[in-house]
């Protein structure tokens, strides 16, 4: 149904912007950390760095014939069919790319969810379900650009299948529910709108991308940019090793991760820090150490030390702070701050 | 050059590179200078090449694509239809009043813009169709705070203004379609030169001009008007040239001659706020020439000899672009500000046209043809059945379904009007100026719920001789921490003014289908008449007169007397409006807030976007 993927700008190329790139690759080692939010200035390179990603990550196994790309290795998670499947027999599977899904603009309720399978309706007038996007999401990640102007009830139905990891799906006479478990990537400009808290908090790590002000990255970025243009096949090539080389390092993290250890040190100041910055709920701090932790195995450490945790505190805190509009200075500048007083020096 | 032969020019370079180039924004009304521009640009695309105009609230179906439902009936399985963007592959496509544009509809654009393709999954199917599109953007907005969506100026290489130019203006073609054609050949054998990036984006920065996606555009310009030269190498023409039409009309900062300290730009930007941590962030903050002179100069001090050549086109670039910087800059560096703070024209007001699109909660189905509003399938099929055996179906092994015209039904949606709180802010001498402060936060406090309940926010201040819009209708609290964070006290009381600025605003609201309410805070000790004389009894009689238009507008509105002990003027003042009055001798951010949510419509029993209200 897609059509051949189009040749995209190698991640390893970007310039500079590595808070995003930390983000996005910590989430890359651990889903589990949960999505990222990308908010920032027009032409900084916000959807280049998602869609660069989707070609860096190494390939996954997945059952055949599974519409929503089931493990074969994680019984819990598989849908109804594959459930039969591996009820009759062994599961047959083959490696396939993450999927990363890109929502369209003006896209469908029908289409997110997956509808009425309107050709057999129509020819035949069978009744079947035809997957959507959040079938196809599934296990990988979903990409939505310019996530705040997204409309209302697309949002309140991704807020559910986040928090839930299935879709439930009754529509047009069907009753039909599978797994969706996805990294959700949002990106967008804040001065274009505000997101809901409530989608907010769906996010694992949110960054914040500036304009780059020096002339020499300015130069280099658009240096880049043109020779990508130029000749997408040599550039892709020339960048090739360095991308070989991030995605080693995750395909490394990953396997590090589940030796990980998390020190009870560590783990206090996680919790002194979402204390001091008055953070609701139990979501900030498991982030919090989530994401120390998916750095850390990313860096090949077997013990996540305090100075991961402030290198992720503000990507993983500053979008849960509560609004204090007698407050001028940013959330950024709150978190800093804390980290300041919790951590010292 | 005149203006004129600048709009040639843009013209000729756009046609050679309608894609990469991005597009033109034209500014101007309808105009034959217009027509004329449109006219020659149509003769120098070449023959054949698609130029399709689009209506700024055109549907998602036809913009992106969608299902082709008689095509789908006839041939018994989904068949996609593409929509314009599609169709207009290689080509043009031109938006008339691009200023009305939707956030969501200028987004799709960009998108377009983007990757030279649209993707699109709607009504169960897919397609994804290639469509590298320029775009002409014509930008009917009459006032200031009315531009096309700054997204999608920002990847729109040229910002024509045509509105000077009447019936007499003649454009005269730079280059013919001989030209254009022999330029599109040889385009991509233009060699692209590093000293040239690095002059032009040594001038974007100095400038202030945008976000690097505008220094490629204007890279693109250069190349363009290299090829239509038939030069291979850029040259240092086009990348003045480049400069002239692509960075100058965004500059926001006059760059100082090289020798002087950037002292005297301060004061040529009069809105840019004072602290650094606010700036806004699309274009370089108003501190930026001071750190691109220095490190210009660090740069070339080490490696001066082999530079001499780059810097000195750097300030060829920087030269040509300031020299197309037109002699009312104030006023432009002041309109460029205000875009950055404002953001867009259209994006603040998010909601607005909502009602008339099939977009929202679902809100059940009525029959009716499928246009703008979706078809509800099943339901369709529904209608459908029962006439199944009449119309003929099963007959001759036949068993598809017979669905006619009569039995099309769409869903309806359904929106919730938007309301927008307008805030008119007294920042006189004569509010002491504590209360300015509790103003703000109160404002803030609104906004942090507005944003739950997609409610907007605006901001006008009045001191001294005006009102002023400080912040147009908007949820985004970035936005309004940075307006509110920089309004200043003091001055007289203009009171008519700011009514009658708080009333064109919600009128403007009402039209749209929102619902405003009115909160006007001051001690309503008006001393400065709609003229702008000062004098306490003008001042005062032209404000109940402003007032008086308030009820009659059927607005629901809110008068907070901010003065130490409840004054009667006040009191008459918020009779004359219809407005609640409130004494608020120790108003507190919080309470000030409680009030304001208990005025807004939902909270009443009724929600009627203008209910007659009588106190």
């Amino acid at each position: 149904m897609q059509a051949r993927p189009r040749p995209v700008f190698p991640f390893s190329a970007i310039v500079a912007q590595d808070e995003m790139k930390l983000a996005l690759v910590s989430s890359a080692v651990d889903p589990s950390i949960g999505g990222v939010l990308v908010f920032g200035d027009r032409g900084t390179g916000k959807s280049t760095a998602v869609r660069a990603l989707a070609a860096l990550l190494p390939p996954m196994r997945a059952v055949i014939g599974c519409r929503y790309g089931c493990d074969p290795d994680a019984p819990d998670a598989l849908c109804e069919d594959c459930r039969e499947r591996s009820a009759a027999g062994t599961l047959k599977s083959r490696l396939i790319p993450v999927p990363v899904v890109d929502m369209p603009l003006g896209v469908t309720e029908d289409r997110v969810v997956g509808a009425l399978d309107l050709e057999r309706a129509l020819s035949a007038g069978v009744k079947a379900f035809e997957p959507g996007l959040l079938a196809r999401a599934n296990r990988g990640f979903l990409y939505i650009d310019e996530v705040n102007l997204l409309e209302d009830h697309l949002v309140d139905l991704l807020i559910d299948v986040a928090a839930s990891g299935e879709n439930l799906v009754e529509r047009e006479g069907l009753s039909v529910r599978h797994p969706s478990r996805f990294v959700l990537i949002g990106s967008g400009n804040p001065e274009e709108g505000e997101l809901r808290p409530q989608l907010l908090d769906r996010f694992g790590l949110s960054v914040e991308v500036k304009t780059p002000t020096e002339l020499e990255q300015r130069i280099e970025v658009i240096k880049r940019r043109d020779a990508f243009e130029r000749d997408k096949t040599a550039f892709i090539a020339r960048w090739k090793k360095s991308d070989d080389a991030l995605r080693r390092r995750i395909v490394a993290g990953r396997k590090l991760l589940p030796q990980v250890e998390v020190p009870d040190a560590v783990l206090q100041s996680a919790a002194m820090l979402c204390m001091a910055l008055g953070t609701d709920g139990l979501r900030a701090e498991l982030t919090l150490i989530r994401a120390a932790r998916g750095l850390a195995a990313f860096e090949q450490a077997l013990e996540v030390q305090v100075s991961h945790l402030r290198r992720v505190a503000p990507l993983a805190l500053r979008h849960r702070l509560r609004r204090d509009p007698l407050d001028e200075s940013g959330s950024s500048a709150r978190v800093d701050r804390a980290v300041l007083e919790t951590f010292g020096p | 050059m005149s203006a004129a032969d600048d709009a040639s020019l843009a013209a000729s370079l756009f046609a050679v590179d309608p894609a990469g180039i991005g597009g033109v924004c034209v500014r101007s009304p309808v105009s034959p200078a217009r027509d004329q521009w449109l006219q020659l640009l149509r003769d120098l695309l070449p023959p054949g090449t698609p130029l399709r105009r689009i209506p700024f609230n055109i549907a998602d179906g036809r913009l992106l694509g969608g299902l082709d439902l008689i095509a789908t009936l006839k041939a018994n399985r989904p068949i996609a239809e593409s929509g314009v963007l599609a169709m207009s592959d290689r080509g043009v496509v031109v938006v008339a009043m691009a200023e009305r544009l939707t956030p969501h509809t200028a987004a799709c654009l960009n998108q377009v813009l983007d990757a030279g393709e649209i993707s699109m999954s709607r009504e169960g199917v897919s397609i994804r169709n290639s469509a590298r599109v320029g775009i002409v953007a014509f930008d009917e907005g009459m006032s200031a705070d009315e531009f096309v969506p700054a997204s999608l100026r920002d990847r729109l290489a040229f910002l024509l203004d045509l509105t000077g130019m009447d019936m007499r203006t003649l454009l005269t073609p730079s280059h013919d379609a001989e030209d254009i054609a022999r330029a599109r050949r040889a385009l991509s054998d233009v060699d692209m030169d590093s000293d040239v990036i690095k002059a032009v984006c040594a001038a974007a920065l100095a400038l202030g001009a945008g976000s690097p996606r505008v220094s490629v555009l204007a890279l693109r310009v250069a190349r363009a008007s290299a090829a239509l030269e038939g030069r291979r190498r850029l040259s240092q023409q086009d990348a003045a040239i480049a400069a002239r039409l692509v960075l100058a009309p965004r500059a926001t900062i006059l760059p100082a001659p090289a020798a002087e300290p950037p002292m005297p730009e301060s004061h040529a930007e009069p809105r840019q706020e004072p602290t650094p941590q606010t700036a806004p962030e699309n274009s370089s903050p108003p501190d930026e020439p001071e750190p691109a002179d220095p490190s210009r100069g660090e740069a070339d001090q080490s490696i001066l000899q082999v530079e001499v050549h780059t810097q000195q086109l750097e300030e060829l670039v920087l030269a040509a672009a300031t020299a197309a910087i037109p002699d009312g800059l104030l006023n432009q560096l002041r309109a460029n500000a205000q875009e950055r703070s404002s953001s867009s024209g259209g994006q603040g007001r998010a909601g607005a046209l909502r009602n008339a699109r099939g977009r929202g909660r679902p809100a059940g189905v009525r029959s009716g043809m499928p246009g703008s509003a979706r078809l509800s399938v099943i339901e369709t099929l529904r209608a459908a059945a029962p006439w199944q055996r009449v119309r003929g179906r099963g007959q001759a092994g036949d068993a598809r379904i017979r669905v006619e015209p009569e039995d099309f039904r769409v869903t309806r949606y359904k929106q919730h009007a938007c309301t927008l709180t307008i805030f008119a802010v007294d920042a006189s001498g004569s509010s002491a100026l504590n209360r300015l402060a509790e103003a703000k936060g109160a404002v803030e406090l609104l906004l942090a719920d507005c944003y739950i309940r997609r409610d907007q926010v605006a901001v006008i201040a009045f001191r001294g001789r005006t009102a002023e819009l400080l912040l147009p209708p908007t949820r985004s609290l970035v936005r309004a921490k940075r307006s509110l964070a920089s309004l200043p006290g003091g001055g007289a009381t203009p009171l008519a003014a700011a009514i009658e600025a708080a009333v064109s605003l919600a009128l403007l609201a009402q039209r749209r289908g929102e619902t405003p309410t009115l909160v006007i805070l001051s001690d309503g000790r008006a001393n400065v008449a709609r003229s702008g004389a000062t004098g306490r009894d003008a001042g005062q009689a032209d404000a109940l007169k402003c007032a008086a238009a308030v009820r009659a507008a059927n607005m629901i509105s809110v008068f907070v007397d901010t003065s130490p002990r409840p004054n009667s003027l006040a009191k008459e003042l918020a009779r004359r409006m219809g407005a609640q009055y409130v004494a608020l001798p120790f108003a507190d951010a919080r309470s000030l807030s409680k009030i304001v949510t208990a005025a807004a419509p939902e909270n009443r029993s009724a929600a009627l976007p203008s209910r007659p209200r009588v106190s």
